[in-house]
């Protein structure tokens, strides 16, 4: 298959599982942020299920020649440095704070909510520091 | 109030390991979002045109969505919208800052196993569990 073709099929199929799981619905992702109200535990089975679903695929079903690339490709991103720790620490303050983040957000472009296009264009510029200093190194 | 919806998370939750994994067979790559996305920030990246089609698809599948699945973007933002602002920005700079998001490590890295991307997904649960359950306690920032 094409990977223009497969890109575009892959990002169908990720939005309907988001959207399937209401992972594209904010209050849904603060139902389980937030442990202080009413608690819906709804995001850790979506995310024990893809990652469960990842790992049968990437352990015991993916080509061979096609994890060993990608390992070879990914090998020096590999280790934690400080900035993971406190981009990860960043990401989450946004994320428990309106309970988007960048897949369903995108997704979630197509509602046409005035919200969530504020939301991705200011996270196109929160972005573009990060891309600019790391392509002048 | 959210209810807990386990069977259609789970049904979610397999096609979106599904797609990524699917994107890693065939195009070779990581399913990690922020990073697709960072493409479309300047100096705009070489692979622009698969990156395009990723997120023309997510658009494709949200068209779908808003025909058979409304549910899926029945919602309202509980906070005023330079809280949107806001947190765009910490999003877009931690997510690239850190080198991934909730696919990209919380999915992808997960899956793989990768210590940095359990390490990093369990501090953005972290902080994203005290920055929700603290503003719900304050009312608000």
């Amino acid at each position: 298959m094409h990977r223009y073709l497969s890109a575009f099929l892959c990002g169908t199929l990720f939005a309907l599982g988001l959207g399937i799981s209401q992972m594209t619905r904010p209050p849904k992702i603060l139902g389980f942020l937030n442990v202080a109200g009413d608690w819906d535990p709804t995001l850790l089975v979506v995310m024990a299920a893809a990652t469960m679903t990842y790992f049968i695929g990437y352990h015991f079903l993916m080509d061979q020649q096609i994890k060993a690339c990608y390992e070879a490709k990914i090998a020096k991103g590999e280790v934690i440095k400080a900035r993971t720790l406190i981009g990860a620490a960043i990401f989450g303050l946004g994320w428990g704070l309106i309970g988007l983040c960048p897949g369903p957000a995108v997704t979630d472009l197509i509602s046409g909510k005035l919200g969530v296009i504020v939301f991705v264009t200011a996270m196109l510029a929160g972005m573009y520091p990060v891309k600019y200093f790391d392509s002048r190194v | 109030m959210e209810h807990f919806t386990p069977i259609s998370a789970a049904i979610g939750g397999f096609l979106i390991g599904l797609a990524a994994i699917g994107y890693l067979y065939f195009n070779g790559k990581t399913c990690g979002i922020s990073g697709i996305v960072e493409g479309f920030v300047p100096p705009f990246s070489p692979e622009l045109p698969e990156r395009a089609l990723f997120v023309g698809g997510l658009f494709a599948g949200g068209a779908l969505l808003s025909i058979f699945y409304p549910l899926a973007y029945t919602f309202d933002f509980g906070y005023p919208l330079y809280y949107n602002v806001i947190g765009g920005l910490l999003v877009g700079f931690g997510t690239r800052f850190g080198g991934g998001c909730t696919s990209g490590h919380g999915v992808c890295g997960v899956g793989r196993l990768s210590i940095k991307a359990i390490v990093a997904t369990l501090v953005f649960l972290l902080t994203g569990i005290a920055t929700a359950s603290i503003v719900h306690l304050l009312g608000g920032l």
